[in-house]
């Protein structure tokens, strides 16, 4: 039973369409984020949700109460904004007792409940300072309290930590879940960051050009993307695009070279597809040794490494094929740069998409920086 | 001395510019100070300054600080109300643009120009007296004289409303529209939020400007002594009736007078500095 | 838009845009009575006018002499306390800040008194006495002008580059430095010229012939045709503050100025 609908949503501005038919359904207590990249119309449903913006089409329903027309200060939600969002007039109690003030709720319940909420995110010292006098982190842990102070129906977020150091953000994004188990509340968490979103999330849904690409489980998203967009957007994907050549034994030919992928059984002959090999799944041994015979093996050159810190990222180049393997950095260190090697892909476990005939391999995002 | 050479030199470079100052702007400055406290023996005396407690002087005075102060405060708040409308969401940015460029140029059309414009509106034959008049109620007949405080009152609202709103945008624009939106979905109305957050949050720089439109308003000469002919009892005209109309026989009541002035702004802006660096706090 | 917006902005509209339409009025009336509009005879009289002529020279000469005066002592000033003593720059803002506390109709004062002594061609004379009162009166405004437009160049990289290309100090002042504050200094020059076009105070109290001067007595004296001038002068402001904006357009210049006489 769905706590929060997003129901056929509809948002256009001017000829662009910022939205197109967004249909979301987010149980009780669940935490689903809203992932991709700017302009995908992310922030746009947030702030339909939070009634900011009214869509041009659709309904937006929560515990069964239509609420699409409903003004903004009349939704019982609570909303972190990116940045700049605490009253600079007011000491961070003042801004977390700011929702129960206007409901005239009297000092002695403000005061206690504020200060139950800045022990939760870990500020009860700080709550008599002024925003400016706050660190980043710190400003977005009191507008978390401020948000939840008014115990709201559901916790809108969006983008919170964009604007913070990257070991900031990591620690808050863990507390910020952490939080969420502990009061149950239903939560919209809107983000670009794919990390982010995989760590903290019950579900995500994948946005681009206003529509959602896949939703799902981080697992399922990470393992089994459903569009070439979503297999560029999450993570470190290989992609090679090729024909199906065999039905029945699942080969596959790319650039002449043929591999047996399973799940290319009981595919079309000749049907285009997109082969998706995770880094970590590509086994690469040094060239010359007992692991150059067998199928699914590539010949290369080790053209970079990067240093990851749990992991080397090697890149491979296969005449004009470029490829990501991800191995610990002992392994690395033995398939020096310039050396040739022989990568093995697995025939189990590789996924691949359907392509039309038309339709693009890539969106065109840069693989290690979407 | 050798080792010391290097500093000395540096700040000849700026000797003719401070040369200047203290010629035409310090030695200015010191002499009325100094002579306002002198007779015309050239003696140090109090007297002057305690004929500024007498009629029709502290009148002027009087006059002087309610056309600032009904100014100020009026042109503070309307401005407030026009630069809010032509920025807020909802209005088109053209709008502001061409409130920004006007007041601009509206600031600066101040005194001779401005007091004739006033008298083709609303003077004895103006058009808008016409217009009334032709309508059926004839302002004139009412009691209403433009050569008079009131009139000038009027008057300089047509450069205290422009300064008033190029003073004031920059602050409405740091009321980030988060602010705003966070108070609605905390459950807050219009009215509420401007109550905690907004008004608090310009209040320095409100005070600021308004400090600065009652200096502007109090310092004006021009205007005033076009509009009602030398006649309205300020404090300017009063000092230059001494140089224009020999009113006044003692050099020194003009220059207390013009010490009785500066007194005042002095003390506008001791309250004026620490209120701008208030509000540049806020705005981050 | 929101309905109060209008409210307001409708009623600022009114207030600001009535005086004028009644001075354009008034420019268009003969002072004969029953003669309902229109008619270009102010103009003439303006145009067929010497003192006219005569005032608006001297002032627009006297603004010239202003702006050269304020230029030569400012701008080496200013360039040499952000190069070498930017301690003094709070020193100097400060002293901008005198004028708002020691306004024309206090320094004419002071003026009159301290200079009283001094030989005609300086006391009696507008090139004198009443440049050097200008360029005082000027002085805030250059300041915060020029100072940005120094504050937004490079001033170290630009005199160390020139210097160690073989430059002198004069010219690297004025080949270096000079063209890059250019819109700066442009801008405040249109300021000084609104302030010194518009400046009634000085002038009516220690009495020299300027054109606001001109302006005062025609309106005593006259009637519609101060229309005309009216209108006319406040062409000239417009015109004046319109450069000043479409040269501030370039670097984004933002800020109040209140420049003219009030």
């Amino acid at each position: 039973m769905s706590y929060l609908t997003l129901e056929n949503l509809h948002r256009d501005f001017g000829t662009v369409k910022a939205l197109n038919g967004i249909n979301i359904q987010i149980g009780e207590g669940e935490f689903l984020s809203l992932l991709g990249p700017s302009g995908c119309g992310k922030t746009t449903a947030l702030r339909l949700v939070a009634g900011f913006d009214r869509p041009d089409a659709g309904r937006i329903v929560v515990d069964g109460r239509d609420i699409t027309n409903v003004a903004p200060n009349k939704r019982d939600m609570g909303m972190v904004f990116q940045a700049y969002s605490l009253f600079p007039n007011l000491t961070a109690r003042q801004n977390v007792e700011f929702g129960l003030r206007v409901r005239g709720k009297d000092r002695a319940t403000r005061g206690s409940k504020a200060g139950e909420l800045l022990e939760l995110v870990g500020l009860g010292h700080a709550g008599d300072r002024f925003p400016h006098q706050l660190s980043g982190g710190m400003q977005q842990r009191v507008a978390l309290a401020r948000a939840l102070a008014i115990e709201p129906r559901v916790l809108l977020l969006d983008e919170p930590l964009s604007a913070l150091d990257a070991k900031v953000r990591v620690q808050l994004r863990e507390e910020i879940r952490r939080i969420q188990l502990e009061l149950g509340i239903t939560t919209l968490y809107v983000t670009h960051d794919q990390e982010e979103a995989l760590a903290i999330s019950d579900h995500v849904a994948v946005m681009y050009g206003g529509v959602i690409e896949q939703m799902g489980t981080p697992s399922e998203m990470y393992t089994a993307p459903a569009t070439p967009f979503v297999a560029e957007f999450i993570g470190t994907m290989n992609r090679l695009e090729g024909r199906v050549v065999d039905s029945t034994s699942g080969l596959v030919e790319h650039a002449g070279l043929r591999i047996t992928i399973d799940a290319a059984r009981g595919r079309q002959a000749g049907e285009r597809v997109l082969v998706l090999i995770r880094p970590e799944s590509l086994e690469v041994q040094a060239a010359g040794g007992n692991g150059d015979a067998g199928g699914n093996v590539l010949r290369a050159d080790v053209i970079t490494h990067t240093f990851l810190g749990p992991v080397t990222r090697v890149k491979l180049a296969s005449g004009e094929l470029s490829l990501t393997a991800d191995m610990p950095p002992a392994r690395a260190s033995a398939l020096p740069v310039g050396s040739s090697v022989v990568a093995h892909v697995p025939s189990e476990g590789v996924k691949l998409l359907q392509l039309g005939d038309d339709a693009p391999a890539s969106v065109g995002l840069d693989p290690d920086n979407p | 001395m050798s080792g010391r050479r290097r500093l000395p030199l540096a700040w000849l470079a700026t000797l003719p510019f401070f040369a200047y100052a203290i010629a035409f702007l310090f030695l200015p400055a010191f002499s009325v100070m100094v002579g306002a406290f002198q007779d015309k023996a050239n003696h140090a005396t109090f007297a002057n300054i305690r004929l500024l407690f007498d009629h029709p002087y502290i009148d002027a005075y009087r006059t002087s600080i309610e056309i600032s102060l009904v100014t100020a405060l009026l042109g503070g708040a309307l401005g407030l109300l026009v630069a809010y409308a032509a920025i807020r969401e909802g209005t088109p940015g053209w709008i502001r643009s061409a409130l920004t460029t006007f007041s601009g140029v509206a600031a600066n059309f101040g005194g001779i120009p401005l007091a004739f414009a006033f008298i083709a509106t609303i003077g004895p034959l103006g058009v808008l007296t016409t217009w009334l008049r032709n309508a059926g109620w004839d302002p004139t007949q009412h009691g209403f004289q433009l050569f008079s405080k009131l009139g000038v009152e009027i008057a300089y609202m047509y450069f205290q409303l422009p300064l008033m709103i190029l003073v004031i945008a920059p602050a409405i624009d740091g009321l980030r529209k988060e602010w705003r939106e966070a108070a609605a979905n905390l459950g807050a109305k219009q009215w509420q939020f401007w109550r905690y957050v907004g008004v608090p949050v310009l209040m320095p720089s409100l005070l600021g400007a308004i400090i600065l439109l009652f200096g502007n308003a109090f310092a004006a000469y021009a205007t005033a002594y076009s509009l009602t002919a030398g006649t309205v009892n300020i404090v300017p005209i009063l000092i230059g009736a001494y140089y224009t109309g020999n009113v006044l026989d003692n050099p020194h009541i003009a220059q207390a007078l013009a010490f009785g002035m500066f007194v005042v702004l002095a003390l506008m802006m001791v309250v004026y500095v620490p209120l701008q660096r208030r509000a540049a706090r806020w705005a981050k | 838009m929101a309905p109060s917006a209008y409210v307001w902005l409708g009623l600022a509209a009114v207030y600001f845009l009535l005086p004028l339409y009644a001075t354009l009025d008034f420019s268009l009336k003969e002072n004969k009575a029953g003669v309902p509009c229109c008619t270009l005879h102010n103009y003439g009289w303006v145009i067929h006018n010497g003192d006219f002529w005569h005032t608006i020279k001297i002032s627009f000469l006297l603004a010239l002499e202003t702006i050269v005066i304020s230029l030569v002592l400012f701008v080496p000033t200013i360039y040499w306390v952000h190069l070498k003593l930017p301690r003094l720059r709070p020193v100097i803002a400060f002293m901008a800040l005198i004028p708002f506390v020691v306004p024309p109709i206090v320094m004419v004062v002071g003026l009159l008194k301290v200079f009283a002594w001094t030989p005609g061609w300086f006391y009696g004379q507008p090139w004198g006495f009443l440049a050097a009162a200008y360029v005082i009166l000027a002085f805030p405004y250059m300041y915060f002008s020029l100072d940005a437009g120094f504050r937004s160049i490079d001033v170290h990289t630009l005199t160390e580059a020139s210097q160690s290309l073989g430059a002198s100090w004069p010219t690297t002042l004025l080949k270096v430095i000079v063209p890059n504050i250019r819109t700066a200094a442009l801008g405040a020059s249109f300021l000084a010229l609104a302030i010194v076009m518009g400046e009634f105070t000085i002038a009516n109290l220690a009495a020299f012939h300027t054109f606001p001067i001109f302006l005062q007595y025609v309106n005593e004296s006259q009637g519609f045709p101060a229309g005309a001038l009216t209108l006319l002068s406040f062409l000239i402001t417009w015109a004046a503050m319109l450069s000043l904006l479409l040269v501030g357009r370039k670097r984004g210049a933002r800020g109040a100025v209140i420049a003219g006489a009030r």
